[in-house]
């Protein structure tokens, strides 16, 4: 069970089951939709940027543990940042869940974020982490229709 | 065996019912003696693929140690010795499912290519706009695309026959759905998301009576049931080797001989022909019209061990022992007030489609995997059933014939941890 807690760090189950910014947000100027058509989550991220800002944020859908925290935290993490810092934390965060890229040095500070290095161990759990993330970037980019982690 | 080994019964639960020694047929598949994450396999995803018994796999490395060259066309011996196990396998899987003639079975690459050549060959042919193609609220989504491929070439209309919140086949929409326009049925035998066993004969039979073929995917009951097209009166019925024990990449389509005649040719090049020239090329007769290029030699011969070996078993000795092991798993399962059982027909095999309530069906799986038990986790390719039951996805054990009930017991242990975790 070792590195299936590290999978599932009490943290991930936390947001899992009590997911924070969890509705829609009323005055959101990007919206996007992000599906895993191999699992069938399903996300509306709806994000309230000013002055290239993200000043308030929420989301709702249905899917996995892991892909219900990591939107939770995401949601966390990204609320107040400008819409640079917000992608240079997906770059971040995407290294991390994935092992690639060099970790010492990096001075993007993942924060709380970093409970889902367990995710590496787990290649076909890296969808579920990072279709919050992935629909984050469509909104910002103004790719509102969809985007698919297929 | 009743009387003789009833030690041995009463260590290995599940089989004295029905006198089967699923120890024995255990140590038939050497996969089963692997470890997952340091932990005994328990393989309960036969509905994805199945396990292969040694001797398929003696056989495969046989033809392509000893005897491996092309069929039908060499002068030399190696040639003619693969072009005889290669043509025995066609006739093991004739008597496999009792087909009338030899040359009614075609080899493909499984189900899915199956019923995309009868879309393809039969329904261009016969299929005009305005017709309609009937199939069933469950199926799988090989057996619903390439009819709306179809739909979409010739203009015909897909008819879904409904099912009820058991996940079974509603009889009576079926026959208000059979009208003068209805070309062609094609329906599951075995749901591989719900398990729900069809009424295949009667679902013919009713097709009979306006003339309408019907088309069976077999894909999940070949592996469980036995099969006799003759007896389900089916003009069409397809299954893949993979999901029978046999490799992948092979499988067959069954049909009937006075229809497959009237089939144009579904691809052209080698083998499918008796002669070629610029002007005009003569198609080879049944079954190669059908088979074109150089075919999966290994494959059909492993099919042909499989068939061999599920007949040396007795696939009513299988089906009685699944039938009882699925009661077991099913009542253990209910037994969890989290768990929900999709699908709860009255007529089932070896399917158990289930969610748990506040947990996404990949977190069971993933959570299993480090029990080392294997099951599937998803929509099964069936999206459309998992519409109807209201849920994004299901967890799904599937069972075979050397399952045993301490395996079942191993997999409820895991749900038990499951919702320790997560709820």
């Amino acid at each position: 069970m070792s590195d299936l807690r590290e999978l599932y760090q009490q943290l991930i189950l936390d947001h899992s089951k009590k997911p924070r910014n969890f509705r829609k947000l009323d005055g959101a100027n990007r919206t996007a939709e992000g599906h895993n058509p191999l699992c069938g989550d399903d996300i509306t991220l709806y994000l309230q940027v000013e002055d290239d800002v993200i000043r308030g944020i929420g989301f709702q859908g249905s899917g996995c543990a892991i892909s219900r925290a990591s939107a939770s935290m995401m949601t966390d993490s990204v609320k107040g940042k400008t819409e640079a810092e917000a992608q240079r934390l997906f770059e971040r965060f995407h290294s991390l869940v994935t092992g690639e890229g060099d970790e010492a040095g990096d001075p993007v500070d993942l924060g709380k974020l970093a409970v889902f290095s367990g995710v590496k161990e787990f290649p076909v759990r890296v969808k579920c982490a990072t279709l919050s993330w992935h629909t984050l970037r469509a909104a910002l980019e103004g790719k509102g229709e969809g985007v698919s982690t297929e | 065996m009743i009387t003789g080994g009833r030690t041995a019964t009463a260590k290995v639960r599940g089989d004295r019912s029905v006198g089967f020694d699923v120890e024995r047929i255990r140590q038939d598949f050497p996969i089963l003696g692997e470890k997952v994450r340091g932990k005994p396999l328990v393989y309960l995803d036969n509905a994805a693929t199945s396990q292969k018994p040694q001797v398929v796999i003696d056989t495969v490395h046989r033809f392509l140690s000893t005897y491996n060259s092309n069929v039908h066309r060499g002068v030399h011996q190696l040639s003619e010795r693969a072009t005889e196990a290669y043509e025995q396998a066609r006739q093991k899987v004739q008597r496999f499912i009792n087909a009338a003639e030899s040359r009614e079975i075609i080899f493909v690459r499984g189900t899915t290519e199956a019923i995309n050549l009868v879309a393809q060959s039969y329904g261009r042919e016969r299929i005009r706009a305005g017709d309609e193609i009937v199939i069933s609220g469950m199926e799988h989504h090989s057996n619903i695309v390439p009819w709306q491929i179809l739909c979409e070439q010739t203009g015909a209309v897909l008819r879904v026959v409904p099912i009820n919140d058991d996940g079974e086949l509603l009889l009576d929409e079926y026959v208000t759905l059979l009208t003068p326009r209805t070309r062609l049925v094609s329906v599951a035998h075995v749901s591989n998301a719900l398990g729900t066993i069809n009424p295949v004969r009667e679902i013919v039979r009713l097709a009979r009576r306006q003339g309408v073929p019907v088309l069976v995917d077999g894909a999940q009951a070949v592996p469980h049931l036995k099969v006799d097209v003759r007896d389900l009166d089916c003009d069409f019925y397809a299954f893949s080797g993979h999901k029978v024990f046999g490799p992948t990449g092979i499988g067959v389509l069954y049909g009937q001989a006075r229809l497959l005649e009237g089939m144009p040719p579904y691809q052209g090049g080698g083998d499918m022909i008796k002669s070629v020239t610029f002007e005009k090329t003569v198609y080879n007769d049944l079954p190669y019209k059908f088979e074109a290029g150089t075919p999966h030699i290994g494959g059909v011969i492993g099919l042909g061990a499989a068939a061999d070996y599920l007949e040396g078993v007795g696939l009513d000795r299988v089906a009685a022992y699944e039938h009882e092991l699925l009661g077991y798993a099913t009542e253990a399962l209910s037994a969890i007030p989290a768990v929900r059982i999709i699908g709860t027909a009255k007529e089932k095999a070896s399917v158990l489609s289930f969610v748990v309530d506040g947990v996404h069906a990949h977190d069971i799986g993933t959570v299993l995997d480090h029990e080392g038990i294997a099951i599937r986790a998803g929509h099964h390719c069936a999206m459309p059933v998992m519409q109807r039951f209201g849920v994004p996805a299901t967890a799904r054990a599937s069972l075979a014939f050397y399952n045993t009930r301490e395996e079942i017991d191993a997999f409820v242990r895991g749900i038990h941890k499951v919702i320790e975790m997560f709820v």
